[in-house]
């Protein structure tokens, strides 16, 4: 989710973040999972931006997708070469307003941006897990974030916000804890993964474990299956552009020649967009994770869990009100599956608001800056902190 | 705001639910939320309207009238609200009868085709009229029907919906003043604001 992450043209940053770590589920059963599996302990890794108010009211919380991390916005030191990955939609005067709201971001279950993941160390072994992690569900990364919002003191979220596999973990966080959530926003997602997310999900997951470094995942301590990792990421960013996109951005224009090769090293800018991509993902995220997280989006489906058979009855307990923004070249969570969220949302009466913002670039529409995303959410988040009778200290 | 509007306003009772449908910017329910306390939503298909609506603090779904309102539960709003729009509407009466389903109450406006600059310019030129309210030509128009203040009420008999109160203003739609037209309003008046009931039929 990095990619796009740049200093902000207008300068205005939330300035320097730190990173910080919540252990808990120390003491058996750990926290019990959704599989039935138990883990213990837990680290949780987050960035708190903000101040919360005295009434604890003012809190948004901000779910990442994929291969994102707490690292939301601001700066770790002033010689940073880049923000954190929503710098363009968090900060001061922002969409998500550092100056009005308590903005708290946690890396998920299951990563390795200094939460518990495949690569951590396994307590009974003294060995990173690697496929002795067990597998984890959106349900779970939820229920870990839930911890760290008590840990926090924090009665009730005024909102939660994310894209893609966020957006999967602000609808489980409304139908988990739904007097928790006051607002939620969710991005470019969808209520159930279709057959075409999962499908690219396993060829980038038969690309990781092709790899011969891969060792079943116990590679922790030699060489890393870096090309598989990244090719699965290459696949991974076809999904998130689009044909539209993909013209735009690199056409059929050559890399650094004027004539074909006629060979197989780098003709097209694509390709050698794709590669680089592929190569600058493997020196930060572990290949185990890749794995964990894809899983855990494919079995999401809010339909066919919590004990019921309909997307109308997953919601039927939540209260809270929903802004829900697709993009129109979006064709990993195409409009279609946010306008069904939408449709279950009336169906129980709940309050939902609804954007289709026409973008060219597929679905990693929702982290590059947009005046109307931004627009769309503060003007929500505005509305919904005055309906909750929400005071923070620079209103 | 629009004359039709404030007519419209005025018969919204204090806290009630509104569903406006073809809201645009959102307009008469920011007038609704801030002067009558009302809960509202609005429904619009343009995207830049749908974004401005939502930005300055309204409930708004992008999408199409005629298959949003099919979501709802009976009775779910006081009022449900379609201005100006009806015109364009490919089923009317089935559009209709799902606001009454969903609403305890309907009200319509839309531009009088029985006005008498209208009927001149059809029987002196001959050509399809334009007017101030109706301002396209034959192939540009969004403007899918056309329809008089007594069209309506003959409609209302037909399929069974009872016309509570009705009002005929005079104004351009964009006049922030008009008058309301008493005498021979379906020749005299541009719009026609109508506040519909279930009535016994529907």
């Amino acid at each position: 989710m990095s990619e796009y992450a740049s200093h902000d043209k207008s300068g205005v940053s939330v300035g320097l973040v730190e990173k910080k770590h919540l252990t808990f589920a120390t003491e058996p059963p750990g926290l019990v999972l959704e599989s039935g599996a138990s883990l213990s302990p837990v680290t949780i890794a987050y960035e708190t931006l903000g101040r919360l108010n005295p009434e604890r009211s003012n809190a948004v919380l901000i779910l990442h997708a994929l291969s994102g991390d707490s690292h939301v916005a601001g700066y770790y030191s002033t010689d940073d070469a880049k923000p954190g990955w929503w710098d363009n939609m968090v900060g001061p005067g922002k969409g998500i307003d550092t100056d009005k709201y308590f903005v708290i971001c946690s890396n998920i279950l299951g990563s390795c941006m200094g939460s518990t993941g495949p690569s951590s160390v396994n307590p009974g072994t003294g060995s990173p897990y690697g496929l002795d992690f067990p597998v984890v569900t959106i349900a779970d990364m939820v229920r870990a974030q839930k911890a760290l919002i008590d840990h926090l003191g924090i009665p009730k979220l005024l909102a939660v916000v994310g894209g893609s596999i966020g957006g999967m973990q602000v609808l489980e966080w409304c139908i988990s804890y739904p007097e928790m959530v006051a607002a939620a926003i969710p991005l470019a997602t969808t209520t159930r993964h279709s057959a075409l997310a999962i499908a690219f999900n396993e060829v980038a997951r038969q690309s990781i474990m092709a790899d011969p470094n891969w060792r079943n995942g116990m590679y922790y301590d030699g060489r890393k299956p870096d090309l598989g990792l990244a090719v699965a990421r290459m696949i991974g960013h076809i999904t998130y552009l689009s044909d539209e996109a993909m013209r735009l951005k690199f056409g059929r224009r050559l890399q650094d020649r004027d004539a074909f090769s006629f060979n197989f090293n780098v003709d097209f800018q694509v390709e050698n967009y794709l590669r680089y991509q592929g190569t600058k993902f493997v020196e930060r995220f572990d290949a185990n994770s890749f794995l964990y997280i894809t899983k855990a989006a494919d079995y999401f489906d809010l339909e066919e869990r919590n004990g019921c058979c309909s997307a109308v009855d997953a919601f039927a307990r939540t209260r809270a009100k929903f802004l829900v923004v697709s993009f129109t070249s979006d064709w990993l969570y195409p409009t279609y599956q946010s306008r069904a969220m939408v449709k279950a949302m009336k169906k129980n009466n709940l309050d939902v608001s609804f954007c289709e913002i026409e973008a060219d670039w597929g679905h990693d529409a929702f982290l590059l800056p947009s005046e109307r995303l931004t627009s769309l959410i503060r003007g929500f988040l505005e509305r919904v902190a005055s309906e909750a009778g929400v005071k923070s200290h620079a209103l | 705001m629009r004359f039709d509007l404030q007519i419209i306003a005025s018969w919204i009772t204090a806290g009630a639910r509104v569903l406006d449908l073809g809201c645009g910017n959102g307009d008469l329910l920011d007038y609704l939320r801030q002067h009558k306390k009302v809960s509202g939503t609005g429904i619009e298909r343009q995207e830049a309207r749908v974004a401005e609506a939502i930005a300055r603090g309204l409930s708004v779904l992008q999408g199409d009238i005629s298959v949003e309102v099919l979501d709802y539960q009976d009775n779910s709003f006081d009022y449900v609200i379609l201005s100006q729009t009806l015109q364009q509407v490919y089923a009317p009466a089935e559009l209709i009868r799902a606001m009454l389903r969903i609403g305890r109450k309907v009200i319509v406006s839309f531009p009088n085709f029985g006005h008498w600059l209208i009927r001149m310019q059809i029987l002196t030129t001959g050509h399809t009229p334009i007017t101030r309210e109706l301002p396209y030509q034959w192939h540009d128009t969004p403007n899918i029907r056309i329809l008089s203040i007594k069209d309506f009420e003959r409609f209302a008999d037909e399929i069974g919906f009872a016309i509570i109160k009705q009002v005929a203003i005079n104004t351009h739609h964009h006049e922030e003043r008009g008058n309301i037209i008493r005498f021979l309003p379906n020749l005299r008046a541009t719009y026609g604001i109508i506040l519909i009931g279930k009535g016994d039929k529907a």
